[in-house]
């Protein structure tokens, strides 16, 4: 049986349901003073898969996760949010919308525990006002003991209860790396963006790293975009990949099609000029 | 016991009540620069503006009046009512909350991004902008602030010290009163910080504002919020060392004694401001007392900056600041 990937659901190979588009970019165009950064992209990401962006360094992917989850605005272009069209939003606001999303740099509080650090990935969740906090009674101690108990099953998961009390600032690269995804996955986001989840890793890292991604999205069904360096890595993650190359999109399909396509050989391997 | 050793003692436990209250000002220092790099130089002056208009609340003074008369040849100046001291602080602090509100819609708004320098430049010219406001809303003149703090010499602790050592020690009930209120205040900061979600989102931004704005976090909110708590802070402030001195515009000069403090304890925490404080008082009351008759006195003048530059050289972050790491 061939699956039809254009239906509004349909099954993967591997038995994971992948529902209709969550987050639709159409003809997005994001220029730099004279610097075009991305020139009149289009994709969409669907519920529930693991979508890749990939490219050689400075193709535009990272100013791609920016425009998606709206640190930079794009001059041109609409982005499609579960099938409404997204007015101009802050970073924060678009967060507030289920949007979550870890850095290429990694951007954790230094300062608190790896604890306090996935809780803040929580605090869209937390309704209970100053006074009822102040109090500490009733809707505000409840919220907190239900958000700490979240944390703790994203902790639980992806293998940190050894370091819940650490302050961040402390913790070696690889393990930052996994805290910032703790408290981007604590926020049970509808779409979750990774800005090279792997970069920077020895290879039992990116290995551990590979199968947290397909837990997350197999487990709680989580949608991801990812931004990989790794070509290898995201061929086994990722169900669908959309390759770019000096801001444009050269490319757009399964794993298989996009490792055939001309273009992207070319982009990668160089093309002889004779 | 020595009369020399018992005069030290006495000396000591006032240099740590003035260092209380400088340890109040210098927090509100800490909190916006924890919060948002802002070295806001405007501090004193809000501790003014807070003493001001309290004091101008509740003695139903009418703000603008002298621009009121002058414009329309009218002779007002009070509304002819007074206003219980717990409504008047309330309104007091409603002013800092909106002060604070305007700070971030019409300055701080416009200058995301920019260097820390450029930030700094203007909360100078907050300084001067609030130097000129501040008596145009409420006079010129010194006003006198009551609002019931127990003031003058502690009897108890005369009599208990007389008693032990055959001397009485002499402690200003209104520095008790105002260790009181700054321990309370401090722990209600901290327990605000650690335990609600706007302490958790604040410690957020003050860590980093991308990842802030990652999980959700409105940047503009925190910041009125951080700045209305340096403002309600300033308020306390205000209220303790206008019972002590009065207040008049040259109050704001006490946060010129908060620089040493915070050289001292470091520009980003909050027992560094207070044990900062405690170690500019106590030490300046020590010096005068033991090498002042040498040098002929006055060295509470400079001694507190002395001490500082002391820090600068050798320790640049404070006591308590972070660690100033370069990497190469």
């Amino acid at each position: 049986m061939t699956t039809d990937m254009n239906a509004d659901s349909y099954v993967t190979a591997d038995g994971r349901t992948i529902g209709p588009v969550v987050m639709d970019l159409k003809n997005i165009t994001l220029r730099f003073g004279g610097v075009v950064a991305i020139k009149d992209i289009s994709f969409n990401i669907r519920e529930g898969e693991i979508r890749a962006i990939i490219g050689p360094n400075g193709a535009g992917k990272s100013s791609m996760l920016n425009v998606i989850s709206g640190f930079y605005k794009p001059q041109e272009g609409e982005v499609w949010f579960r099938g409404s069209k997204r007015p101009q939003m802050r970073p924060y606001q678009v967060a507030q919308q289920g949007l979550a999303r870890t850095f290429q740099n990694i951007a954790l509080f230094d300062g608190m525990t790896v604890l306090d650090n996935i809780m803040t990935g929580r605090l869209n969740k937390m309704n209970a006002n100053l006074l009822q906090q102040a109090i500490w009674k009733g809707k505000a101690e409840k919220e907190e003991l239900e958000n700490r108990e979240a944390c703790e099953k994203v902790i639980d998961f992806l293998e940190i209860q050894h370091i819940r009390k650490t302050p961040v600032g402390r913790l070696p690269y690889g393990l930052k790396k996994r805290v910032e995804l703790a408290r981007a996955l604590a926020a049970e986001p509808s779409l979750l963006l990774l800005d090279e989840p792997m970069a920077g890793m020895n290879v039992e890292e990116k290995e551990d790293m590979s199968r947290f991604i397909l837990d997350m999205n197999d487990e709680f069904g989580t949608t991801i975009a990812l931004i990989e360096h790794d070509m290898g890595v995201v061929m086994d993650l990722s169900d669908r990949v959309v390759v770019m190359d000096y801001g444009k999109k050269i490319g757009d399909g399964t794993p298989d099609e996009v490792r055939n396509n001309q273009d992207v050989i070319d982009a990668y391997l160089g093309v002889s000029h004779d | 016991m020595p009369e020399q050793l018992l005069f030290a003692m006495e000396v000591t436990l006032n240099g740590l009540m003035a260092g209380v209250l400088y340890a109040l000002v210098a927090l509100g220092f800490v909190l916006i620069f924890k919060a948002s790099g802002i070295f806001n130089f405007a501090q004193g002056m809000l501790v003014v503006f807070a003493a001001m208009t309290l004091v101008g609340v509740q003695t139903g003074q009418i703000p603008f009046a002298h621009l009121i008369n002058t414009i329309f040849g009218t002779k007002i100046h009070h509304f002819g009512w007074t206003v219980p001291t717990i409504l008047a602080i309330i309104v007091a602090g409603a002013a800092m909350v909106l002060v604070a509100w305007i700070i971030e819609k019409y300055i701080l708004q416009h200058l995301i991004g920019q260097p820390d320098i450029i930030l700094f430049m203007a909360t100078i010219g907050m300084w001067y902008f609030m130097h000129g406001f501040a008596p145009l809303m409420w006079g010129s003149e010194v006003m006198k602030l009551d609002v019931g703090l127990a003031q003058g010499i502690n009897e108890t602790i005369d009599t208990t010290t007389y008693n032990w050592f055959g001397y009485g020690f002499f402690i200003d009930n209104l520095d008790i009163v105002a260790a009181i209120v700054a321990a309370l205040l401090v722990a209600a900061l901290v327990l605000f910080s650690q335990y609600t979600k706007q302490g958790r989102a604040l410690r957020a931004v003050a860590d980093d504002h991308s990842a802030a704005l990652s999980v959700g976090i409105s940047l503009r909110f925190i910041w009125v919020l951080v700045w209305s708590i340096a403002g309600f802070v300033a308020l306390v402030a205000g209220i303790m060392w206008g019972s002590k001195s009065g207040v008049q515009i040259s109050l704001a000069e006490v946060a010129l004694k908060a620089l040493p403090v915070l050289m001292l304890g470091g520009f980003t925490s909050i027992p560094g401001a207070i044990i900062g404080g405690l170690i500019i008082g106590v030490g300046e009351q020590l010096f005068e007392f033991a090498i002042g008759p040498l040098v002929g006195g006055a060295t509470q003048a400079w001694f507190a900056y002395v001490l500082a530059l002391v820090f600068l050289i050798f320790r640049p972050q404070g006591l308590f600041g972070e660690k100033i790491i370069e990497r190469v």
